[in-house]
């Protein structure tokens, strides 16, 4: 996939020692050499780059091609004879797939509530850390945990541990103030989803965020308090505004890697009941690996990618101009 | 007198409330903690459970703990799923870092013409959903006999983190100061031996960071893994799952192979908490 862009501020070019420069010379040729020279300064400087644009296009972009490719085709493996050219047959038959939309609807509702409850947990254990006190080292190190345990072995510990509807310790713990168990992953199986995933993310946004709190000047910090700013405005009027490129960089990360979150849904409910907890990239796998149908499928993947890209081209522009007005800065 | 006495008692009991507030703080700092290092715990003590222990009705916090489980995982055909784990993370990360330092030097210290362009699409793979790529991966995979072939996993792996380690290598190739680069050049030093001789080394906390982070990653990927290995080139996530599959008690033994697969990761990101902050956002965030 490659998202047309348009933005050419390459500014850092000229601005480099060793850049060529076609020097002025008064006769012509003196002109051409001096562009065969930039030339070939700029295939030297292209040459370091090339390996490594070339194996991701390789990777990335010839598959997607071919998914175009199959999501024209009525491909499926369990019939070798089927496989012929049907035009957007596939697409059409997409949106009267109603487990395409639910699954749509999913991946939106998982998301957007992943990123938007571990941002707020993020940040409030990110200003509870941002201070001194006895153990502030182990309690960092607890913390970030979650995130580092193996996202396989955190589903699996949720859904067959801690959520286990006859020995499992959060049934045991709502007993305990008299609540009845309940079948978290039938019952309750995108809660028991999100609930794991923000378990998992958290620390990654607490992580992001305190390293924004902890590069704020001490001295704003001060001035405020000198002006009589109490914490609550200080927070609000100094610390907030400052924190907003770590904000806007913990959501766009998380919800690159959330919006493709396959481990937890294939681990903790396998999509179910049903259909009822399937995200896109748990329905795309299922039709084409237990279904085999892989025209239907790539249709999929194609109307996935292109909603991403839209998503994204208006989160990577605001991605970009965080990260660039920052190195200005 | 009387005004210094009374601001002094308003300001004791100021710094007395302050002293509460800090300490309430304190607890709630240390309880979020336990909360959300619970479930770690939790795993650990079942992993030094006997089965039926674990799967006790009330959950059992007295018992004798054993390694029984951590015993029985090392013998079983686990070490094979280690192997390839080990295989695939270390391979991948080092083809990563071959291609990525070089392109990130082109894309800083001696910028190609639309350095923003190419930065741009090396992040925008990183939205690609990988569902939309895998049945030609698994068609191309199948047909040139790659299937269940830990290279397939490698080349992958590499694939899903070069962008990622391009985008971190350049920000710690825009740190580098420009007079250190003047210098080399003037004394006539040549792109590789400045690369070697002073690049390299300046960027050298970097090029770890970005190790770790692929490290991360490529340990735990799960998708390639589950849809493209079989027997032969499975993963430790793939391990995991397949103890659950088995039917019959298998709860302690799952914990204590959950412990032991991520263990590696979880003791690298311990140690390395600001190379993880800044490798998890790409360079952005210092």
């Amino acid at each position: 996939m490659s998202v047309p862009t348009d933005t050419r501020t390459d500014t850092s070019s000229t601005s480099r020692p060793g850049a060529s420069s076609g020097r002025a010379g008064p006769a012509g040729h003196d002109h051409r050499t001096a562009r065969a020279a930039a030339r070939a300064e700029a295939r030297r400087r292209r040459l370091p780059l090339l390996p490594a644009l070339l194996f991701v296009i390789v990777c990335t972009q010839v598959p997607f091609l071919l998914t175009i490719w199959y999501s024209l085709r009525s491909r499926n493996l369990l019939r070798p004879e089927g496989d012929q050219f049907v035009g957007l047959q596939n697409f059409a038959d997409l949106f009267i797939d109603s487990t395409f939309r639910t699954a749509a609807l999913n991946s939106v509702l998982i998301t957007l509530g992943c990123v938007a409850v571990s941002v707020l947990l993020g940040l409030g254990l990110a200003l509870l850390l941002d201070r001194e006190f006895a153990g502030r080292g182990v309690v960092r190190t607890l913390l970030i945990t979650p995130f580092l345990i193996m996202p396989v072995a955190g589903a699996m510990l949720w859904s067959i541990s801690l959520f286990n509807p006859t020995y499992g310790l959060v049934n045991w713990l709502i007993g305990l103030i008299g609540l009845g168990p309940v079948d978290w992953t039938s019952q309750h199986p995108i809660f028991s989803i999100l609930v794991a995933l923000v378990w998992q993310w958290t620390p990654f946004m607490m992580l992001l965020l305190l390293a924004g709190l902890q590069s704020q000047s001490k001295d704003v910090l001060e001035a405020a308090s000198i002006d009589g700013a109490g914490p609550l405005k200080t927070f609000l009027f100094v610390t907030l505004p400052h924190l907003r490129f770590y904000l806007e960089l913990s959501v766009l990360l998380g919800a690159i890697y959330v919006v493709n979150t396959f481990d937890h849904i294939y681990l903790m409910t396998a999509g179910g009941p049903g259909t009822a907890s399937a995200n896109l990239p748990f329905y795309i796998y299922q039709r084409a690996f237990l279904g085999f149908d892989i025209g239907q499928s790539a249709a999929m993947g194609v109307v996935t990618v292109i909603a991403t890209i839209v998503i994204s081209l208006l989160a990577l522009r605001l991605i970009f101009r965080s990260i660039n007005s920052k190195e200005q800065s | 007198m009387t005004a210094v006495a009374e601001t002094t008692t308003a300001g004791r009991t100021r710094a007395g409330r302050h002293a509460v507030v800090g300490k309430l703080l304190t607890g709630l700092a240390w309880f979020a903690a336990f909360i959300f290092f619970a479930p770690v715990l939790w795993m650990l003590l079942t992993s030094i459970k006997q089965e039926s222990d674990a799967a006790s009705s009330p959950p059992s916090f007295l018992f004798s703990p054993t390694l029984d489980q951590y015993r029985a995982v090392f013998t079983s055909e686990a070490g094979a799923y280690f192997l390839n784990s080990v295989i695939a993370t270390a391979v991948s990360t080092l083809l990563v870092l071959a291609l990525a330092v070089p392109a990130a030097y082109a894309l800083s210290i001696r910028p190609v013409k639309r350095t923003q362009d190419v930065l741009f699409f090396f992040i925008s793979t990183k939205m690609l959903p990988v569902v939309a790529v895998i049945m030609p991966i698994y068609v191309i995979a199948g047909q040139i006999r790659m299937l269940d072939n830990i290279v397939t996993l490698i080349i992958l792996y590499t694939a899903m983190n070069l962008p990622i380690a391009v985008w971190m290598m350049r920000s710690f190739f825009l740190e580098v100061p420009g007079e250190v680069l003047e210098a080399a050049s003037m004394d006539g030093a040549s792109l590789m031996l400045t690369m070697r001789r002073v690049l390299i080394p300046m960027v050298s906390p970097g090029i770890a960071a970005t190790a770790l982070i692929c490290v991360i990653f490529a340990w735990n990927e799960f998708f390639f893994a589950l849809n493209l290995t079989a027997a032969n080139a499975a993963t430790v996530p793939i391990y995991l799952m397949s103890t659950m599959t088995s039917e019959g008690q298998f709860l302690a033994q799952l914990s204590a192979a959950s412990v032991l697969a991520s263990l590696p990761v979880v003791l690298a990101g311990w140690f390395a908490q600001k190379q993880l902050v800044r490798g998890l956002s790409m360079g952005a965030v210092k």
